[in-house]
């Protein structure tokens, strides 16, 4: 209390006051906010947040419902697939790019400029591609190939890949930036131990660096997967959701449940889910980063 | 190192490069045709296509006509150049009942951008000051709060925000969606300028406080101006981050006071009239020039402000 112990509260009072925006963000907004969507998911809200309990009616509810199932399903054969690509991707080009080759900054730049693009152009620019009348498809069939057929945009069962390839165009250039600087990271001495020892080049990228690198690889696949989970303006700009909902995700049933649906019981739900989704990759990383003591070589 | 470890690698060329071992010193000379440089430039030379090629069947298509586009080939250049689709794309494009074009998106996007990046960057750096120079009880409790923050998927957060901006009176306007920037940009840049100012030399900082300077006047004659390339940084970041956002715009703004990226989505996606995708591949361009411009005109610092961004700690 100020009267008993003044010295104590006002005591570096400036850097307090210029704290007040990051306390009230992070306890009001971050940690408010989601008590509170995790406590309405247990109601029957509809149009307006109200407080009648109804235990885990809304979580049956959601899990009985096919497109949550469908996007659930989605967002895990979208997830493995980005997590798979965008590592090797990533990788594979970081390596390339580590030979000490000419134009390395002009490779760089090109690779990760589509990073730098919004979910929507990018979605919109694949959409275009990917039109069977006038992209990728048609142009292969001029070329005499009458019976090629690629049409994922139109196709229930593939959709998810033509999203795969929008996805992993736009952020395979993030992965690679942050394999690069973790080979820059290794050692030249180990380099010239694996060749004094006859090592071939691929067994020592296997063997030795990659193991060393685990803590980027870790890091990248925390940052991979919480962005998959909240993948949401590619799916809207690219299909919207569609052929029917073949390619619905989370993310959007969260968005289309609260805001035009008038169903925000279900979407709380849906919310607190994904957010169980990210906990389970997240805490184990937090834990491992920086509960043990395991260096860093980024 | 790595290009050497190659020379066991490549089979016939071991043999031909190998004399070059034998001395110690200097740069190996090397045939610029060698196999290994056939297969690296190749490589690289075809996905850099790859990663090109969007970019160029964008503007090729936003400089046809119609009638050209359905002759059928994405990737031919233009036979005849026409920038109607881009005036049209910028003054004219309709969504619902509004047909003024992107250009009312731009200028949103506009308005939402640039109070959203001062504000965010102007509390973010006095936070991440205060953390690393003035630590107060409680401060590290805070400060994880708000990492941990970071990772929670947008999703949860969404409809309390909403109840919050409606009790302020701002839900649906430009303010609300600069005050929601800058919060969800808080984490990353508190984390940045933390990192940053943890940097400084702590000498530094016990001179000016033995010399009677207090808070601010550090924070504004010392550290503000020698930390002007993390500034940059911030500035990159959030310029990208806030002007490709399309989930807060969406759920936050009225379609009067869309950002640029959710009516360029209403433009291209609307379901009524015939599809023009000369005038939708010109809006998208027109979309992506801003960060573009950003990304290719600050070259390494964007890099750094994503790896800053991305590896957190």
């Amino acid at each position: 209390m100020p009267s008993t112990r003044p010295n104590q509260l006002f005591r570096n009072l400036n850097a307090k006051i210029a704290s007040i925006p990051m306390i009230l963000t992070a306890v009001v907004v971050f940690l408010g906010g989601t008590v509170w969507t995790v406590v309405y998911s247990f109601t029957d809200s509809k149009l307006l947040p109200r407080m009648r309990w109804v235990g885990l009616d809304q979580y049956e509810r959601l899990w009985n419902t096919s497109r949550w199932l469908i996007s659930i399903e989605n967002l895990l054969i979208f997830g493995i697939l980005v997590l798979i690509f965008s590592l090797v991707i990533g990788f594979v080009l970081a390596a390339l790019l580590d030979q000490k080759i000419r134009f390395e900054d002009t490779f760089r730049t090109i690779f990760l400029y589509p990073f730098a693009l919004s979910f929507i152009v990018t979605g919109l620019v694949w959409q275009w591609l990917l039109n069977p009348d006038f992209g990728v498809q048609s142009v292969i069939r001029s070329l005499g190939f009458e019976n090629f057929n690629f049409d994922p945009l139109y196709n229930a069962d593939i959709v998810i890949y033509g999203i795969l390839i929008a996805a992993l165009w736009q952020g395979t250039g993030l992965v690679m930036v942050l394999m690069l600087a973790g080979l820059r990271g290794i050692d030249e001495d180990i380099w010239k131990a694996a060749r004094v020892d006859g090592i071939p080049m691929w067994k020592t990228y296997l063997f030795i660096v990659i193991p060393m690198m685990r803590p980027i690889f870790i890091t990248t696949l925390v940052i991979i997967t919480t962005g998959i989970v909240k993948v949401y303006d590619l799916v809207v700009a690219q299909t919207g959701g569609g052929p029917g909902i073949a390619s619905e995700v989370p993310a959007k049933y969260v968005y289309d449940m609260m805001f035009l649906s008038q169903n925000l019981g279900q979407g709380f739900a849906a919310s607190t889910i994904m957010l169980l989704t990210v906990m389970i990759v997240v805490i184990p990383w937090a834990y491992l980063e920086f509960g043990g003591k395991g260096k860093r070589h980024g | 190192m790595a290009d050497v470890g190659l020379i066991d690698h490549a089979g016939t060329d071991a043999r031909v490069d190998s004399k070059a071992l034998e001395g110690p010193r200097g740069a190996r000379p090397r045939r610029v045709l060698s196999r290994r440089n056939i297969i690296l430039y190749g490589t690289l030379f075809v996905v850099a296509a790859y990663y090109l090629l969007p970019l160029y069947v964008m503007v090729v298509t936003s400089l046809k006509g119609m009638p050209e586009i359905r002759l059928g080939n994405v990737f031919s250049p233009p036979m005849e150049i026409t920038f109607e689709p881009w005036v049209k794309a910028w003054a004219t494009a309709c969504t619902g009942l509004n047909c003024d074009g992107l250009s009312r998106g731009f200028w949103n996007s506009v308005r939402i951008t640039i109070p959203s990046v001062i504000l965010s960057i102007a509390i973010a750096s006095v936070n991440g000051y205060a953390l690393s120079l003035w630590r107060f009880k409680g401060a590290n409790l805070f400060f994880t709060i708000l990492i941990v923050g970071a990772f929670i998927p947008y999703q949860v957060m969404l409809y309390p925000i909403v109840i919050i901006l409606r009790e302020m009176g701002i839900y649906g306007t430009l303010t609300g969606l600069v005050l929601v920037h800058t919060i969800f940009g808080m984490p990353i840049l508190t984390l940045l300028f933390r990192n940053y100012f943890a940097s400084v030399p702590e000498e530094l900082f016990k001179a000016a406080r033995v010399d009677g300077a207090g808070f601010w006047g550090i924070y504004f004659k010392i550290m503000l101006p020698m930390s002007l390339p993390i500034f940059v940084v911030a500035m990159i970041l959030q310029v990208t981050g806030i002007w490709n956002d399309f989930l807060f715009g969406v759920v936050y703004t009225k379609p009067g006071v869309y950002p640029m990226t959710v009516q360029l989505n209403n433009i291209v996606n609307s379901v009524q009239g015939v599809k023009e995708y000369n005038v939708n591949m010109a809006a998208t361009i027109i979309t992506g020039l801003v960060p573009l411009i950003v990304y290719f005109a600050s070259g390494k610092l964007f890099v750094r402000g994503i790896a800053a961004g991305a590896v957190k700690g």
